[in-house]
């Protein structure tokens, strides 16, 4: 590394330090533990393995963690885009405070959300007393996860969306408007296909976020084995009951998983700024 | 990966396009979309938010007032002030030196380290106290010998700390690396030509340059830090008055149906929120005023 410095004739001290404590620091407090969890999962045989993160148990808390964690990603396109549209695009009283609010799933701790979201979405809350008498059940089941990773999901799509958006010349679309396009086509043929990696980055973001979560969630779900009960939560019961291997191996499976989105979301964030700046 | 959006991005936000009918629309869609939007904020931001408040006072000032200063929550209040105490500063140093060695400085595998460093925001919060169990637990790596020289990590402050330490690891790192590598090195470089010494450089240069990014950093770090839940959870134990934080004894209470109680420690994490959002405003309307002056002064 001293040859890499000379080579560039970096006069600037400190490398050596500063990368030596930054690696060290990283091995410690992440890389190790989280080595942990691969090697503890080398105790059990791949059959043993397979058995505990595939019981039906677990197998029904995947397809709720990932269906929820997907339906408030989905969700969260369609009204954070909308949501960064009427942000940049927009004025309207009390815009600036409204601005600054989106941020709050990013400021307020999950466990509040949670105990909030549950009061207003309970039978006898704001919302929950106007919706249970339409037979729309929120909080203790499914809908409630969704509700729930919704809300901490919120801000992503909107602050990835809003720069783009933000950006964008308004020469293009007055081009199109002078060539007959109206402005249903342009936002289609124009803004969309602008603001699509970012929508795309900010969709990912959420859904990752989501997939983790705990705290906002096992408030609102009810934690019902086979019905509202997310692999997080199953991760806990099994730490418990000391049953630490199939704890971890669940927790592997997760790991992975969320390795995988990471990857993805830094090639979406690559493919944003790539197209973000060549458009500039 | 999480809520780390850079200041940087703010600092164009003040600009202003005008627009001719062409480009915009008429005013019964704006309305429209402005409604839709604020209908789908008020069911899942606003309403929520405010519940927070009103079940705190539910029950009166005198309840509130008892639910903070009763013996559980105090201790809970201080353990979270302590564990934000040393997780805050130890990623704040963390931060800085990463965010040196990356922006100032070329090296192979760059990318990888700070893939790595983001690897926090990939895993869940319950993970993150799991690893910790696992090295530092009875059944865990260490566990035998700690128990031997009675030394605990897991269900005790330490292994709180540690957790905490972890969710928050990238934040501050995340808000300085993009912010140092546009400012370059020509400052620092001309202040070491001018005969300054590293560390004068570091403190007159560099930390002059950085410091609504650090602040930017520290804030959301702290908001984590005060508020973790999942991580806490698994390595506290939850031992009443020992080893619950804020976030924990919100959980103890609600479970316990102490409603009005657990909203009104609650309701103290939320204005924690609210102060954060405030400062962070603050921090974007001050960025994006320096980047408009900067902008005026190049264009002299």
């Amino acid at each position: 590394m001293a040859t890499t410095i000379r080579k560039h004739r970096n006069v600037l001290p400190g490398f050596r330090l500063s990368l030596g404590y930054t690696i060290l620091y990283l091995s410690l407090i992440v890389l190790i533990p989280l080595a942990a969890t691969f090697l503890k999962t080398a105790e059990l045989s791949f059959a043993e393995f397979w058995a505990v993160v595939t019981a039906p148990r677990v197998v029904a808390s995947y397809k709720l963690t990932f269906g929820a964690s997907l339906l408030g990603a989905l969700i969260n396109a369609v009204f954070g885009l909308l949501t960064a549209w009427v942000l940049v695009r927009y004025t309207f009283p009390g815009k600036k405070i409204v601005d600054a609010l989106v941020d709050l799933p990013f400021a307020l701790p999950t466990a509040v959300a949670g105990i909030a979201l549950t009061a207003v979405y309970a039978g006898n809350g704001w919302i929950g007393s106007l919706l249970e008498p339409n037979g729309i059940k929120v909080a203790f089941t499914p809908l409630g996860v969704v509700v729930a990773l919704t809300f901490i999901g919120l801000p992503f799509v909107v602050r990835t969306v809003q720069p783009v958006l933000q950006d964008l010349e308004a020469e293009t679309e007055e081009a199109a408007a002078s060539l007959g396009a109206n402005r249903w086509q342009t936002f289609r043929k124009i803004i969309l296909p602008a603001v699509w990696p970012a929508l795309l980055t900010g969709f990912a973001l959420a859904f990752a976020r989501a997939v983790g979560e705990y705290g906002s969630v096992i408030f609102i779900a009810g934690n019902m084995p086979m019905v509202s009960e997310i692999t997080p939560l199953i991760i806990i019961t099994k730490l418990e009951q000391y049953d630490y291997t199939g704890a971890t191996a669940v927790a592997v499976v997760m790991l992975v998983i969320s390795f995988l989105l990471l990857l993805a979301i830094n090639g979406l964030q690559w493919w944003s700024s790539h197209r973000h700046q060549a458009s500039r | 990966m999480s809520g780390a959006t850079n200041i940087s991005q703010y600092s164009r936000y003040n600009a202003k396009v005008a627009r001719s009918r062409a480009t915009s629309e008429p005013a019964w869609i704006r309305w429209a979309l402005i409604g839709v939007s604020l209908a789908f904020l008020t069911l899942f931001l606003f309403v929520p938010l405010a519940a927070v408040f009103t079940e705190a006072f539910r029950k009166g000032y005198e309840v509130y007032l008892n639910a903070l200063i009763e013996p559980d929550a105090l201790s809970a209040i201080k353990l979270t002030l302590i564990a934000a105490g040393i997780a805050l500063p130890l990623n704040l140093v963390f931060g800085v030196s990463a965010a040196w060695a990356i922006a100032k400085f070329e090296f192979r595998g760059k990318s990888v380290l700070i893939t790595l460093i983001d690897l926090p925001f990939a895993v869940s919060p319950v993970i993150a106290g799991l690893i910790y169990v696992l090295i530092f637990g009875l059944q865990g790596w260490f566990g035998e010998w700690m128990s031997e020289h009675d030394f605990k990590v897991i269900f005790a402050i330490p292994g709180i700390v540690l957790a905490t330490i972890f969710v928050t690891f990238p934040f501050i790192a995340r808000e300085l690396i993009p912010l140092m590598q546009a400012q370059g090195k020509d400052e620092e470089e001309a202040g070491l030509v001018l005969g300054a010494s590293g560390w004068q450089v570091f403190w007159k240069v560099t930390l002059p340059n950085i410091k609504w990014g650090l602040l930017y950093g520290i804030i959301l770090t702290n908001a984590r830090a005060m508020g973790e839940f999942g991580a806490v959870s698994v390595v506290s134990g939850h031992i009443r008055g020992l080893t619950n934080t804020m976030p924990l004894h919100v959980e103890i209470l609600y479970n316990e149906y102490n409603y009005a109680a657990a909203f009104a420690v609650a309701s103290l994490l939320a204005l924690l929120a609210l102060v954060t959002l405030a400062l962070k405003s603050f921090i974007e309307w001050q960025t994006a005023r320096q980047a408009s002056d900067n902008e005026k002064r190049t264009e002299e």
